[in-house]
């Protein structure tokens, strides 16, 4: 049953220029990106030639490549998951899947599922780039897996927290504003971490670039990826109870 | 006969407002139920929680024995639901769509073909089988919305308003294919239109402001219609007292000089009678018909009675 309802989600994805779209643009801009950080290690390489234990190929091209692309999907989860459970209830489709024999929680994780594998393809373009590098150098494969699985935990988060605005929203827009919102904010309350706050301990570890980043540099500590599985499994959790909230009371 | 829907003491609110008011029916297999009335009266409500898309706020729902709150995965297999809007997907084709249908119901792979075919046949979908549902007349994506509703071939059926947007012809298909299921799965109809319940049903239930104000079956409707009227005309004057003599007749009303209405009693009809007495005197009879109400006039009567109550 979910994955009736993931397979459809997301081959409908693809049958309106939405997906189309989006992977043509992301993949533009991540490879003008790519090639400008290509650029650079090129210039640096001689300096680094003469320091010892110098950064590498991969950390130089892989971390900022795969950070910005951190960066765009945040700007673009949101009108990917905009649409998942708010379109539904507007062409009151939704009673469809409400009358058939699956539970909410199926019909949340279906939903989810489709849309992360457009993520996971998404994923998949972007680290076919720093794979190209193959082709005349080498790569830190361990690093090159952190920053992968690091994005892939972000954008998996992303596609919760969309999903959750999707389901309380009254139309795509609000959804797609409210998910972008909520992620900026958490994105950027790493910033008044500085600041000598009370709160700023609560902030550090509620922000996702730092354990985004703590990830990324090749440190996979099981708090950055507890923190992700509990954002997801919140939003996701959230989801279903706002599903069931729908049958409650209108 | 078995039950196939059960409600129990049916009651919903929208915060203070009452829509459903302690709402208890059952339908058993081979009934077809019509569901009327006014707007707002309720109707969409009452199918919506009948069909798990809304909770009722007390009460409870059985559908085939199983109950809707306890066990929804396995009520809602013997279910098939048409909303007042139907439920599509535009971007898809109508096989497309009726696959995906036929996923969520969990028909078994074996046997997905074979539904799928069954329904557009019944619903005549046959031509447009590749044809984006966005494109199709709102009369085929009714169609549509129908064929999805039949297609795990449910116990239990519910149409909200399923004519609505038809075309006459579409229409007598329609009251058919009820008429047809009605045969061996149990139908709930959410109506308006009074001759769709006269055509079609076998049941009646008037549903207004909330409350159930009449669950009758139309043979039992036909009786309610007899009003205990006759109307005759004859060629020449009559003589109103002689009439009046008798049994049953309770009142005569003039209406002109070769018109007249008779009030009897429901339970003893004078008709034989008055006809030989007329006869014998020679006037001349040209006309003797029973008065019947419309379903209109009992719809009118009851909702109105119910409103001043």
């Amino acid at each position: 049953m979910i994955l009736t309802i993931a397979s459809r989600e997301f081959r409908s994805l693809f049958l309106s220029p939405m997906a189309w779209t989006i992977l043509a643009i992301l993949q533009f801009i991540l490879a003008f990106l790519f090639l400008t950080q290509v650029e650079a290690f090129t210039s640096l390489q001689p300096k680094l030639a003469s320091i010892e234990s110098a950064p590498g190929l991969t950390d130089i091209i892989v971390p900022p490549l795969f950070g910005n692309a951190g960066i765009i999907l945040l700007l673009v989860t949101p009108l990917l998951t905009m649409r998942l459970i708010c379109e539904e209830r507007r062409n009151k489709t939704l009673s469809l899947l409400l009358s058939a024999p699956i539970s909410n929680t199926d019909i949340i994780l279906g939903k989810y599922l489709g849309t992360l594998g457009l993520m996971l393809l998404i994923i998949m373009l972007i680290t076919l780039m720093p794979l190209s590098l193959l082709c005349g150098g080498e790569l830190d494969f361990g690093k090159l897996f952190a920053n992968i699985l690091g994005l892939l935990l972000l954008v998996t988060a992303f596609t919760a927290t969309g999903l959750f605005m999707s389901c309380i929203a009254g139309h795509p827009t609000v959804a797609a504003m409210g998910a972008f919102g909520i992620l900026l904010l958490l994105w950027i309350l790493d910033w008044s971490v500085g600041m000598n706050d009370q709160g700023s301990e609560l902030f550090a570890y509620l922000s996702i670039l730092r354990h985004f980043q703590n990830i990324q540099s090749g440190l996979i500590s099981s708090v950055d990826v507890g923190y992700f599985l509990l954002f997801i499994s919140t939003f996701i959790a959230l989801s279903i109870r706002s599903l069931d909230n729908d049958r409650l009371q209108k | 006969m078995t039950a196939l829907i059960e409600a129990e003491r049916l009651t919903r609110y929208y915060g203070k407002h009452c829509a459903v008011n302690d709402v208890s029916f059952t339908v058993a297999k081979g009934e077809v139920l019509g569901f009327l009335g006014a707007n707002g009266a309720g109707k969409t409500t009452t199918m919506q929680m009948l069909c798990g898309n809304l909770a009722p706020s007390a009460g409870q729902i059985k559908i085939n024995g199983f109950d809707l709150l306890d066990q929804p995965k396995a009520a809602k297999l013997n279910l098939g639901y048409l909303p007042d809007t139907p439920p599509l997907y535009k971007e898809l084709t109508v096989q497309e769509f009726l696959l995906y249908c036929a996923g969520l119901h969990g028909i078994a792979k074996s046997s997905v073909t074979a539904a799928i075919n069954r329904a557009q046949q019944r619903c005549g979908l046959m031509d447009v089988a590749d044809r984006l549902i966005a494109n199709l007349s709102k009369g085929f994506q009714q169609r549509v919305g129908i064929a999805q509703a039949i297609l795990h071939n449910p116990e239990v059926i519910v149409l909200d308003e399923p004519t609505v947007g038809l075309d006459p012809i579409q229409i007598r298909e329609i009251r058919a294919l009820i008429r047809e299921l009605g045969q061996d799965h149990s139908v709930i109809l959410s109506t308006h239109i009074l001759t769709e319940v006269q055509e079609s049903c076998s049941h009646v239930q008037i549903i207004d402001r909330g409350q159930l104000i009449l669950n009758e079956t139309i043979a039992g409707l036909n009786r309610q219609m007899d009003t205990g009227t006759l109307q005759i005309a004859t060629r020449l004057a009559l003589d109103i007292n002689s009439l009046l003599t008798i049994p049953g007749v309770s009142s005569i009303e003039n209406i002109s000089e070769n018109r007249i209405k008779i009030h009897h009693s429901v339970t003893a009809n004078p008709a034989e009678q008055i006809a030989e007495q007329i006869i014998a005197a020679g006037w001349g009879l040209q006309e003797l018909t029973p008065v019947k109400r419309s379903m209109e006039d009992i719809f009118i009567s009851l909702t109105k009675e119910h409103r001043e109550l």
